[in-house]
């Protein structure tokens, strides 16, 4: 590895990747109401063939979209690929030391911090540890501007390209 | 939520290269590579769970052709990347557009400033139409920035000007009313139809909202009607209360905050899921495809259009019949040294000339031309030529005429983009007979 990863901008390949090797996702902020930012990420990644485990302790034993609500990443007893992060910057700490500590035992390669949240010493020491990390975007943001989607609302994606993407059964 | 600009790392195309390729790649099912025109209204759901998750905006996707439709889609991101904006809005007209714009700022009673010197179809848009949703325009003059801070009240939600404006060559400091709209919380709107993005874009320079007539150089030929806002994700519509339809819980869609859900795009994804479906201005996805065309070749037009209007501004200032030309391409022109900053690549192709002999020998001049077409348009191809005080600005008090430079006078051409020539000389032949 050369160098320290920017965090002001990710290039679309690096995004692509990740979301293309991640398969389950822990969201710790997870709300039950339907309204609410992360149900509407976690109502799109579900539906984009991603598990989602939702975390949020005054949700704990409740369903979130046909999923048991977790108190902490701990109590989760499957592993999980990376961890979405919708809690303030400074919580987002807290948050990334516990998936450092659990890391190993739950399979867990990068932490995704949503919009507004960044924690640039959080980062280092997950990035230290091997995981990687993405602050301040949207996994369904993401997910939808690489994969066209996000321009049929009208959004600049950015991506520009004269491949033909292939169209798979599914 | 704070304002956020999509950061990717990719290079960044450049504008010849977006002006061809932003929104529409090939597509995918039967790699047709020109953007398909899908005439078409609904689209089908997967199930009932994919229906539901469309209508609560929780998914990316067609519902109706009122909101969105694919074609259309097209047009908006390749307008949106052209102004480096987050997210565009397309519309039926540009007038559609400018209320599209207001609809989601303003509630009534609320007022905003408007520059004198606009088109004269948005001064009557605003002063008269707007009056019945009890929305208050007050129009200054945006020439001396006091005069904006002057006018600044509690309930006003809103800066509009043109960056160019039509007819007269008259060019708005767009820094430093963006710096006035900053200090008020409030967004700066500007009219970019005249300029094009190819010649100024207006959010480098601190505007929030971009609105086009796209009926004119985006489309360039003359055959299709349109609008678009271009939103530049930049405005923080928390930052007090005075855009309760942003950032407040929306009562259609079941106390949905759209500032806090969607961030950055909650302006565009407002914009189509309230403004058009209530409103109901959707462009054409045929007028849609036409204006894509359009905004292929848009830089080599504009070029064109630019270098013409600026010989043919030149001829008419030398000419012994002419009484005065208002082009800020002209060293003559108030607004040079403005356009230089704001249009280095261009001071546009429509400008204002007055003959000697006034009224009489300018409704003669307009027919007596033989190629310069006599119509309402600006614009087109074609080179056009118009009275403006008794057609576009007819509906204007004198006094709102002679501010909005459109005087008894006035005469207002279009420049296209035939032989310079032949343009040239039918003004002369046109101007001299007029004169006898
Ligand atoms: C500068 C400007 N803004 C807005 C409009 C209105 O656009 P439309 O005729 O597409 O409604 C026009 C044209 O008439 C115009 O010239």
């Amino acid at each position: 590895m050369s160098g320290k990863i920017d965090h002001d901008s990710y290039s679309d390949a690096t995004l692509r990747n990740l979301l293309n090797s991640v398969k389950s996702v822990a969201v710790v902020g997870a709300s039950p109401n339907w309204n609410r930012p992360s149900y509407f990420v976690m109502k799109y990644l579900q539906d984009k063939g991603y598990r989602i485990l939702p975390v949020n302790p005054r949700a704990a034993g409740e369903e979130i979209l046909g999923e048991k609500v977790y108190v902490s990443l701990a109590e989760i007893p499957d592993s999980f690929d990376m961890v979405d992060v919708f809690r303030n910057s400074e919580v987002a700490g807290a948050v990334t030391d516990e998936a450092i500590a659990l890391k190993d035992e739950r399979d867990i390669k990068a932490i995704w911090m949503q919009l507004t949240v960044r924690n640039d010493a959080a980062a280092a020491r997950a990035e230290a540890a091997g995981l990687q990390v993405v602050m301040d975007r949207c996994p369904k943001i993401e997910f939808g501007r690489l994969n066209s989607e996000l321009s049929w609302g009208g959004f600049n994606s950015k991506v520009i390209s004269a491949k033909r993407r292939k169209v798979r059964i599914g | 939520m704070s304002p956020k600009q999509d950061k990717a790392a990719e290079p960044k195309f450049g504008f010849e290269t977006r002006m061809i390729h932003a929104g529409a790649q090939p597509e995918p099912v039967t790699g047709a590579r020109q953007t398909p025109i899908h005439q078409n209204t609904s689209y089908v759901f997967h199930d009932a769970e994919h229906a539901a998750s469309l209508f609560n905006l929780q998914t990316f996707g067609f519902i109706y052709s009122r909101l969105t439709n694919p074609t259309v889609a097209v047009l908006e991101e390749r307008i949106a990347s052209l102004e480096d904006g987050r997210g565009g809005t397309c519309c039926a007209s540009g007038h559609a557009a400018q209320l599209l714009a207001f609809f989601a700022l303003m509630e009534p009673g609320d007022s905003f400033i408007a520059s004198n010197r606009l088109y004269g179809g948005s001064i009557t848009q605003f002063g008269k139409t707007f009056k019945k949703f009890d929305w208050r325009a007050k129009f200054v003059d945006v020439d001396d920035p006091q005069n904006v801070r002057d006018a600044l009240t509690p309930d006003c939600k809103a800066i509009f000007v043109e960056s160019l404006a039509n007819p007269g060559g008259v060019v708005s400091d767009l820094e430093a009313l963006s710096s006035i709209a900053k200090d008020a919380g409030i967004p700066l709107i500007v009219d970019n139809t005249m300029a094009t993005p190819y010649l100024c874009r207006p959010i480098e320079w601190g505007a929030d909202l971009v609105v086009h007539s796209t009926t004119k150089f985006l489309s360039g030929n003359g055959t299709s009607l349109g609008g678009c806002v271009v939103d530049s994700g930049n405005f923080d519509w928390a930052q007090n209360d005075k855009f309760p339809g942003l950032a407040g819980p929306e009562p259609a869609y079941h106390g949905l905050n759209f500032y806090e859900t969607f961030g950055d795009m909650a302006f565009t994804t407002h914009a189509h899921a309230i403004g058009l479906r209530d409103l109901g201005s959707t462009m054409a996805p045929m007028n849609a495809f036409q204006t894509i065309l359009g905004c292929e070749t848009l830089a080599l037009r504009m070029e064109r259009h630019c270098e013409n209007a600026r010989k043919v501004a030149e001829f008419l200032e030398a000419h012994p019949a002419v009484a005065w030309v208002s082009c800020a391409a002209l060293p003559s022109s108030p607004y040079h040294a403005l356009a230089q900053k704001y249009l280095p690549k261009g001071a546009g192709a429509v400008f204002t000339f007055g003959v000697k002999g006034g009224y009489e020998a300018g409704t003669r001049v307009v027919e007596n031309c033989e190629i310069f077409s006599h119509l309402a348009n600006i614009g087109d191809a074609r080179s056009l030529i118009l009275h403006p005080a008794s057609t576009t600005h007819r509906q204007l008090s004198e006094e709102q005429q002679q501010a909005a430079g459109a005087g008894p006078d006035v005469i207002r051409l279009s420049i296209g983009l035939e032989t310079l020539e032949d343009l040239i000389a039918d003004l002369d032949q046109a101007i001299t007979a007029a004169s006898r």
